[in-house]
């Protein structure tokens, strides 16, 4: 039975290559090799190729390790990182429990589609969006004015918390998207017997329905939090001056300063970082699958 | 009763309030863009100049026609590669399968910045250099994994007997494939289509890597011309993409359904 086993193996790999080899060549060319590339030339001095001499160095990250500035953007990112997803917990997981508990039918595809529609259209065009509203003399600006009695300057623009609102409108979708997806596979029955033995509404929320939507809230988190932390377009954009964070310092490596292997190594860091953060919630979102 | 009733109207108000957060400033923008003054002064008067100044925009029509000959050769590309891989994977078992799967993780997980960048780094590296190519390359790979998930759900609900049964019935592997597995798995490789395009033509931080002066993308061109400052033709040309890809995503939505259950 086990040779048997072992033989159809065999042939089922020589049967699947064909059908498989031109999707994994392609991924291997342009994402796997890039990111091996990325770790080689991360300790290097200069590009080869660029005709100037090259030799290995550990400079780079020397320079990530001894200059406090990348450190602290580092910091910046994770905490702004932290500070989105949070919002989006906040902002997304009652609007998930309505759409999965209190909205029904038609009207519950309608507006679950309403809700991560946006999702999928341009991140940047939306970040532009936001730039119209916030800006002084833009629409908030306007419309505040207009109702209240007194007169207020709103120039949210190019501040910390412009850049917070644009990526909580961003990244929102998603929270709401595996909340809900989790929250309507708990079964009502499981609600209504917490309720009749005599759990009041926040214990049910406390003890079953969180605790049950756990996973959502975890793979939301992380498909949130992993991306924020290397944003660069949104802080540029809605940050201006205030809006440096790791991200953005990576960018200028590659198109403003030119130093390359420094901007590898920054990336690389930023990878490792991401890798942990992914490997800590991983657990959990595998329970979820 | 009656507070449950409260509740679930305060539930109803409170998801009433989130679509206008994340609709709002997006219709703000639209209307601005038929709005007459370039400085987004009020009252609003109506006008389509942008629309028209944005016809004879040379750099916009070529890099929106550069964005959507990419976003079409990377459909077909990632259409044809990622259900044959999805049918592999389906169809045979062998060693390393697993890893396969898990192979597909990555080109989603690690943000664009980092893969961009590496992308960016390689390819120069190997002489492929940047451009519309290299946009291309990029691109492929970063819509494929999704192509194969989205086609790999389908085929979860295939039954593997009906190949059995065309094939006892004395059909070849090919016309097996053609006339049974193809039809079945058609929904799930038009949604995969459909999601390739439009990981193709809103990507932005690839391409922006990725591009020269030249040989540029719709969004590439739309940052460098917010960074040079606002102007209601970027207004208008956002609005055209808005409606482009939620219009796509709706059509995807009817091939293949997003909440999971039905």
């Amino acid at each position: 039975m086990a040779v048997e086993g072992a033989v159809a193996s065999r042939s089922g790999l020589r049967s699947a290559l064909p059908l498989l080899a031109p999707a994994y060549l392609w991924l291997t060319v342009a994402i796997f090799l890039p990111l091996s590339a990325m770790v080689f030339f991360s300790f290097m001095t200069e590009l080869p190729l660029s005709g100037k001499p090259w030799a290995f160095t550990l400079g780079n990250y020397a320079a990530f390790f001894s200059q406090s500035l990348y450190l602290t953007l580092l910091l910046a990112s994770l905490r702004l990182g932290l500070e989105v997803t949070l919002w989006c917990v906040v902002i997304g997981y009652p609007a998930a429990y309505v759409l999965a508990k209190v909205l029904k039918g038609r009207s519950r595809e309608a507006i679950f589609l309403l809700v991560i529609l946006p999702f999928w259209s341009n991140g940047l065009v939306r970040i532009f969006s936001w730039a119209m509203v916030l800006r002084q003399g833009g629409i908030l600006d306007t419309a505040l004015n207009a109702v209240l009695p007194f007169k207020i300057n709103i120039d949210l623009m190019y501040s910390y918390p412009a850049v917070i609102i644009g990526l909580v409108h961003s990244y929102v979708p998603y929270m709401v998207l595996t909340c809900y997806l989790t929250l309507q596979a708990i079964d009502d029955s499981l609600i209504e017997a917490g309720r009749s033995l005599g759990a009041s509404r926040l214990q049910v929320l406390k003890r079953v329905i969180i605790p049950l939507s756990m996973p959502g809230l975890v793979a939301g988190a992380a498909l949130i939090f992993v991306p924020v932390v290397g944003s660069f377009m949104e802080p540029r954009i809605l940050g201006g001056r205030t809006g440096t964070f790791y991200g953005t310092v990576i960018e200028d490596q590659f198109v403003a300063v030119f130093n390359w292997p420094l901007g590898a190594a920054l990336s690389f860091i930023l990878l490792a970082v991401v890798l942990v953060i992914l490997a800590v919630a991983s657990p959990v979102l595998r329970r979820a699958a | 009763m009656m507070t449950t009733r409260i509740l679930e109207g305060l539930g109803r108000l409170y998801v009433g309030l989130l679509l206008a957060f994340l609709y709002l400033p997006i219709i703000i923008m639209a209307l601005m863009s038929f709005n007459v003054s370039p400085f987004y002064q009020l009252p609003f008067e109506w006008t389509t100049e942008w629309y028209t100044s944005l016809w004879q925009d040379d750099q916009i029509i070529a890099a929106t026609w550069n964005s959507l000959e990419i976003a079409i050769i990377t459909t077909i590309i990632c259409v044809v590669l990622g259900s044959a891989a999805s049918l592999a994977l389906f169809r045979y078992e062998f060693r390393g399968k697993k890893v396969l799967h898990a192979l597909l993780f990555p080109p989603i997980a690690i943000p664009w910045l980092i893969t961009g960048t590496a992308m960016l780094i390689f390819f120069f590296g190997v002489g492929i250099g940047r451009g519309l190519f290299a946009i291309l390359l990029g691109h492929v790979a970063l819509a494929l994994p999704y192509v194969i998930v989205v086609v790999s759900a389908r085929l979860q609900t295939f039954a593997p007997e009906l190949e059995e049964a065309a094939r006892s019935l004395g059909a070849n592997q090919w016309q097996v494939t053609r006339r049974v597995t193809l039809p079945w798995i058609m929904p799930g490789v038009i949604a995969g289509g459909l999601f390739a395009f439009a990981v193709s033509f809103d990507q932005f931080v690839v391409s922006y890597f990725l591009a020269t002066p030249g040989q540029t993308t719709l969004p590439v061109e739309i940052y460098a011309a917010i960074r040079k400052g606002f102007t209601p033709e970027i207004n208008a040309v956002s609005t055209i993409i808005i409606v482009v890809s939620m219009a796509l995503m709706l059509l995807t939505a009817r091939f293949f359904k997003f909440g999971g259950e039905k």
